[in-house]
């Protein structure tokens, strides 16, 4: 039987790639915005990433990935952007709305792009089969919302703030809380998957998932600011979380040249 | 000027309620004689199935335009549930969650102007998504595509899929190997800059 493994194994593990990265960073390496996908600390990582570099294709004009695909007002509905009037009673929990804009790295605004929201519950419970986190389900909240960008690439959606939940990476191990986040760019290297944090959570240091972004600054991207000029009045508090989006795109099409 | 992009993060186990959507794979409309299927597992460097992969494809029309179109997610107005394509809209996008044991079908039109479909794979374990390509075989010459005659032979053949023995015609096999697994060649995974 193996020793089961412990936060302080993990803790240190994370160190050391910490370490690892700020050394590669010292002797001229550059900056990782990015996860290494075979960040060993979060474990189920360790059979589902290639050991082959990736291979680039730069300077193909023709590739398809340049460009991406369309969404528009058949795939949304009014009430796809506010997770707390899904059902037919409130959910349960601590009422927050989360807006910011979306954009490309040369700064440009990403207009009508489709924005997809998961979470758990109030109680850190995904209303999902395979959650067996023995927390109470919230019969009125799925946690799950879509909206598309406006003009100038902003979105906004009302929701509750989820719980911390317990996972098993390890023993006594917990996600900090998180929104889940899908987002199209222009092109489909622009897309992303990712999870928004929210600012001063005491797990932070503890997570493989979170600290698998080894750059501290890349690492606070993630992490929405609390903005007391969102909150409204006996409603809700308001977050921040802007978002920009990695890759090229075919610009030639979109400034028609 | 160059922002500093949002780093990726893993898409987890409990995206189900969010990303699969009704008939996600069936990016063909409905009955088209030209449709093609391509069909595979997705597998982990132990060899086995990934039951909690997503697979997105985008691809251009048959007529080669990529500007795409709405309508992937089509919402029913009363209920604001996803009832998907209206069957005969071609969007290029698809969006395909593995099965128990780790299967996707897609069911498109041959793409006009590339010989391939473009794949993104998510997985609880991958932190950052993947970016393949499927080739398909009568529309590829694998010396004359840049991509496919960079790659040594063995390395090449993991970007084509191949006619499915055994099938219909126009079913097509591809597999994705996000890791060697001792046996089988690990797929070529893309980046672009
Ligand atoms: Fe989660």
């Amino acid at each position: 039987m193996t020793t089961p493994l412990t936060q302080g194994d993990i803790s240190a593990e994370i160190a050391d790639e910490r370490e690892a990265y700020a050394k590669r960073v010292a002797d001229g390496a550059p900056v990782e915005n990015h996860p290494s996908r075979g960040y060993a600390p979060y474990r189920s990582s360790v059979l589902r990433h290639p050991k082959q570099p990736l291979v680039a294709v730069n300077g193909d004009p023709e590739a398809v990935e340049l460009t991406g695909p369309a969404f528009g007002v058949t795939d949304i509905t009014a009430f796809d952007h506010d997770l707390t009037r899904q059902h037919h009673g409130e959910p349960l929990g601590e009422r927050i709305k989360v807006t910011g804009r979306i954009l490309d790295r040369e700064g440009r605004a990403v207009r009508g792009q489709l924005i997809e929201i998961w979470q758990a519950n109030a109680s850190g419970r995904y209303a999902h089969q395979r959650d067996d986190h023995p927390a109470p389900l919230d019969p009125n909240f799925t946690g799950v919302g879509r909206t598309l960008t406006g003009t100038d690439g902003e979105y906004e959606f009302v929701t509750i703030k989820p719980g911390a939940y317990p996972w098993r990476n390890h023993v006594n191990a917990w996600r900090p809380a998180h929104i889940h986040f899908s987002l199209f760019g222009t092109a489909f290297t622009q897309r992303l998957v990712t999870q928004m944090y929210f600012p001063g959570d005491p797990l932070f240091a503890y997570d493989p998932i979170l600290q698998s972004v080894t750059d501290e600054s890349a690492r606070a991207r993630l992490v929405a600011a609390y903005d007391h000029d969102l909150s409204t009045p006996e409603w809700s508090l308001g977050y921040r979380w802007d978002i920009v989006l990695d890759g090229p795109a075919a610009t030639w099409i979109e400034e028609g040249r | 000027m160059s922002l500093a992009p949002t780093p990726s993060q893993t898409v987890g186990p409990f995206y189900g309620y969010a990303l699969p959507f009704a008939k996600g794979g069936d990016i063909a409309p409905t009955g088209h004689p030209d449709t093609v299927t391509v069909h595979g597992y997705v597998y982990d460097g132990a060899g086995l199935p990934i039951p909690d992969a997503i697979v997105e494809v985008w691809q251009p029309a048959p007529d080669g335009s990529r500007t795409g179109a709405p309508g992937s997610l089509r919402r029913d107005p009363v209920k604001g549930e996803i009832i998907g394509r209206d069957g005969v809209a071609f969007t290029g996008f698809g969006r395909i969650a593995t099965d128990a044991d780790g299967h996707y079908v897609i069911r498109t039109l041959p793409p006009g102007g590339a010989p391939y479909l473009s794949l993104i794979v998510f997985a609880r374990g991958l932190l950052h998504h993947l970016y393949t390509r499927a080739y398909l075989p009568e529309l590829t010459d694998p010396t004359a595509d840049p991509l496919l005659a960079s790659l040594s032979p063995e390395r090449r053949d993991t970007l084509l899929a191949t006619p499915d023995t055994g099938s219909a015609p126009g079913v097509l096999r591809f597999d994705i190997r996000l890791q060697y697994d001792g046996v089988h060649e690990e797929t070529v995974f893309l980046a672009f800059d």
